[in-house]
């Protein structure tokens, strides 16, 4: 089982602060790995928020191979930060050589480009770029996007996080979301692909739970966008299934939940809206998940959402103070990082609600 | 001697013989009166028989002249298993014993080719027997409980859009219809398979249809009937029961002059309309109705004289699909005001995945079912030759299709239903749960129906003479002594009661898989002892 947790700070947070939300859930989820998504990036990234900053981990050559590839396709590169390790002896980690988060510049014939045009270059350019490296076993790619960095590693969360200096706020590296995970994929094979937040094109989604209709989600998936790819584990379809709702389809996000928990028939037939609801669950029968699951997920626009499952099974809570929100699976971890909030406050979302909290950090409750 | 050639019929040549136990019989007549196949008959028999009478042992000789019960050797009036004369016998004096010696099948042709009701007789094979649902929720995530739970057990029956097609406008930040979309029923996954009236005895087709409207007005479960080739009383055409009936349209096309007479008086519409194109006990032939059936109201539903009724192994005036199609797809949703759902029913075949992609690519979005019936259905007459040797299994069929759906990502869009041989060993739902994971999305039964109602025929040739209008258990017969035997109310009893129990089967089946709406394309839950159906099917192996 997982335990999943975000923030979303009016102020620019640490990763450390994410990684104290995390540890006192520990029991939940086996320290068995760390993965983080930020959007909205401060420190040494703020010069550059509208240039794509590539998040990889990869080898020498493979950095050499994604440098030519880059080259030849006239991404300019406009700055690079590749963190020195801290290598004490005895820390859990299965490091890659080289972790490189690298902004560029799009090649100048691509000004003229749409901004629907240039986040399809930005997709291309990233499945180009994991394809040449899975290819050659070389490295992984994971996110290739403006103001987005993400970070994934096997081991435990703890020495990590010591491993890349998380502990320590340098101001070199804060955003005001991040979505983190504490552990590998166990159910499949362990790969890195397979740890959540996964993203795609400004949507970041992480899972806690099981998707019981993983196959017919992956069948129906794989015709849907060529960006809809991997499927090492079950809870990309959450992911791959919000970006389909809002980017492709562009319905309003109350409509995710209606695909993939969809209201039972007798309680459709009683709604007025009766007729949008049925298309949908027709339509798009083949997304929607069973199983207890709860994901959160970041918009483009850096609105936070998060939902669980028709049956609740898998819990989450949310909890507010002045500058923060955070969402956690479970209440110490909120309890940790916000021991001082209004716990009277706290949001225990049902099975047909989804929470939104915008970037003033209001936070809506929308029933399904 | 001499009297005796060689080529005359003896009772070991057929495929039942009569055990008859003379001493415990009284001569009550009740077995000869019950066989409609007049299989048997009484004959007075010399009998020397030794009996004492006195106190005393006092053996006396006698020559006596007895009444005994025999069985007819002929092969028109043979024997068919049916169990009728053990059923009423108040003596266990009489039984039919299979007959592993016959040579009824090589004898009989002499009236030309043999034919019969029924099922096939040699490929009864059990591909689903050897899928066992082996994706149990252990500890990864919870299994739900099949008592507690709310299981939302709903198949769409109509043409469904991508959702890119849907046409949706925003108004007030709510997504509303801007135009029709083609009509969707979400109805019950178990369907009441085409058994027409004239098939069927009027007895028999009330008593489903009742078990019909029992399960949708008491259960709360949408069941929906087809009603056969033939068409269907007018009083329950203008009545509101019609919903729960699916109009079918066969190649004869017998009973819609009635049909489209009654369009105007319908108060409702019905549940849909089935092109029936073919049929899997006896694809390449159309519906075959003997005489012997055409009883006066089967002529007047149907609106012909007494007479054979064959209807044509196609729909005269179709050349190809794309025809059948726009012909019949579009003048049929268009006689009901693109209200109805109309859907198609093929035989399976080697070719049920061209004719999928062909109905998935259809411009017009107007095909709404592609049901696919396999070698185990049943029919009410056809050549024995057909029964036995043409056909095509269901289920790797509902599964090609399903992937060749999946491959355009298309899957969902013509809902497929598939049937023949679902329920074949008594549990239809466990067969309709696998059929399910492999891509469909819901199955249709018949047989399982019928024997319901008490029909003992069987894949092993027992009975199976449903051609003959002599059922004798008055379900396929127009014969008003038969059809007396039949009891409506006990008979529609018997299949409500079965399907509520298929409903609590089939929970009980996605709650360990944790599935609270019906698992379309799970595949991942089923896995198979026989590495063959494995791959074939592309699940798991397991042993
Ligand atoms: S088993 Fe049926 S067909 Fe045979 S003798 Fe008895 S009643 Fe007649
Ligand atoms: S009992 Fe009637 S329906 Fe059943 S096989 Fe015999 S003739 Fe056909």
């Amino acid at each position: 089982m997982c335990r999943i947790g975000s923030i979303k700070s009016k102020v620019p947070v640490h990763p450390s602060k994410a990684l104290h939300l995390m540890l006192p859930q520990q029991e939940g989820h086996d320290n068995s790995g760390f993965a983080m998504v930020m959007q909205d990036l401060y420190g040494i990234f703020s010069t550059y928020k509208d240039k794509p900053l590539l998040s990889m981990a990869c080898t020498q050559k493979g950095n050499q191979m994604v440098e030519e590839y880059m080259d030849s396709h006239n991404f300019v590169q406009l700055a690079e930060w590749i963190p020195v390790p801290n290598k004490e002896p005895g820390l859990d980690i299965q490091a890659m050589p080289y972790y490189v988060f690298r902004n560029y510049d799009f090649p100048e014939h691509y000004n003229e480009l749409s901004q629907k045009e240039k986040e399809d270059v930005l997709l291309n350019t990233r499945l180009a770029l994991r394809k040449l490296l899975e290819d050659a076993g070389e490295g992984y790619v994971y996110s290739f996007w403006p103001d987005v960095l993400t970070l994934k590693e096997i081991g435990d969360p703890r020495d990590i996080a010591t491993y890349f200096h998380l502990w320590e706020d340098n101001g070199c590296l804060s955003a005001k979301n991040i979505v983190v995970q504490c552990r590998q994929n166990t159910n499949y094979d362990i790969v890195r692909y397979a740890a959540h937040p996964f993203f795609l094109q400004g949507y970041t989604l992480c899972a806690n739970g099981e998707n019981t209709f993983y196959t017919k989600n992956k069948e129906f998936q794989k015709s849907l966008h060529r960006g809809y790819i991997g499927f090492e584990s079950d809870s990309q379809c959450f992911l791959y299934t919000l970006h389909y709702v809002l980017h492709e389809l562009k319905w309003p996000i109350n409509y995710y939940k209606h695909v993939i928990t969809p209201l039972p028939f007798e309680e459709i037939e009683k709604r007025e809206d009766k007729d949008v609801l049925t298309a949908i669950r027709q339509s798009l029968a083949h997304l929607e998940i069973n199983g207890p699951n709860t994901i959160i997920a970041t918009l483009p626009d850096h609105r936070m959402i998060t939902c669980c499952d028709s049956k609740k099974l898998r819990p989450v809570v949310i909890g507010q103070d002045e500058n923060t929100v955070a969402i956690a699976s479970e209440v110490c971890g909120l309890n940790e990082i916000m021991p001082d909030r209004d716990m009277t406050k706290d949001i225990y979302p049902n099975e047909r609600e989804v929470i939104v909290i915008d970037n003033e950090l209001e936070v809506q409750r929308w029933k399904q | 001697m001499e009297a005796v050639k060689t080529q005359d019929i003896s009772v070991n040549d057929l495929a039942w013989k009569i055990e008859y136990h003379a001493d415990r019989c009284t001569m009550c007549g009740s077995c000869v009166a019950s066989c409609s196949f007049k299989a048997i008959k009484v004959e007075t028999q010399a009998q020397s028989i030794v009996v004492s009478t006195d106190s005393q042992p006092k053996p006396e000789h006698r020559h006596v002249a007895r009444p005994i019960i025999k069985q007819v050797a002929s092969l028109t009036d043979f024997c068919r298993g049916c169990g009728m004369c053990e059923k009423v016998c108040p003596n266990n004096a009489i039984h039919p014993v299979r007959n592993p010696d016959s040579r009824k099948t090589l004898l009989s042709k002499d009236a030309g080719p043999i034919k019969r009701g029924g099922r096939t007789n040699l490929n009864a094979q059990r591909t689903l027997d050897s899928i066992i649902v082996g994706r149990i929720s252990q500890m990864t995530d919870p299994s739900l409980d099949a008592a507690r739970h709310t299981f939302d057990i709903r198949s769409p029956f109509g043409r469904v859009l991508s959702a890119k097609e849907l046409p949706f406008q925003m108004k007030d930040g709510k997504m509303v219809m801007a135009t029709k979309t083609p009509p969707v029923n979400w109805i019950y996954p178990l369907i009441f398979s085409d058994m027409s009236i004239g098939a069927l005895s009027t007895r028999a087709w009330e008593a489903v249809a009742l078990a019909c409207a029992y399960l949708n007005e008491k259960c709360g479960l949408p069941v929906r009937m087809s009603s056969g080739e033939g068409g269907m009383p007018v009083k329950l055409m203008e009545s509101d029961y019609l919903k729960y009936f699916i109009l079918q349209i066969a190649s004869g096309h017998f009973g819609w002059n009635r049909i489209v007479k009654a369009i105007p008086h319908m108060v409702t519409d019905p549940a849909g309309v089935l092109i029936k194109i073919g049929q899997g006990a006896k694809p390449g032939d159309g519906g075959l109705l003997p005489a012997a059936k055409v009883a006066e109201h089967v002529q007047a539903i149907r609106g012909v004289p007494k007479a054979t009724l064959s209807s044509p192994p196609n729909h005269q005036g179709l050349y190809s699909i794309e025809e059948s199609v726009q012909k019949m797809h579009l003048s049929l949703n268009a006689a009901f005001g693109f209200r109805v759902p109309v859907a198609i029913k093929c035989a399976a075949s080697a070719t049920s995945v061209s004719v999928y992609n062909n109905l998935l690519r259809d411009p017009y979005k107007i095909c709404g079912g592609f049901f696919i019936d396999g070698i185990q259905g049943g029919t009410g007459a056809a050549n024995e030759v057909s029964l036995d040797h043409t056909g095509h299994p269901v289920v790797s069929k509902i599964r090609d299709c399903y992937l060749a759906a999946v491959k355009q990502g298309l899957q969902g869009q013509i809902p497929l239903y598939g049937g023949g041989g679902i329920g074949m060993t008594g549990n239809a739902a466990a067969d309709a749960f696998k059929m399910m994971c492999l891509g469909a999305n819901g199955v249709f039964v018949g047989k399982v129906l019928i024997q319901l109602l008490g029909c003992v025929g069987n894949e092993q040739g027992r009975c199976n003479s449903c051609n003959t209008g002599k059922c004798p258990m008055g379900i396929c017969t127009q014969d008003p002594r038969l059809v007396k035997r039949l009891d409506i109310d006990k008979g529609a009893q018997k299949i409500v009661d079965y399907v509520l129990a298929f409903d609590a089967e089939l929970k009980k089946l996605m709650a360990p898989i944790g599935n609270s709406s019906i698992p379309v394309g799970r595949s991942d839950a089923l896995v198979s002892t026989d590495k063959a159906i494995a791959d074939k099917l592309g699940i798991q192996y397991v042993c």
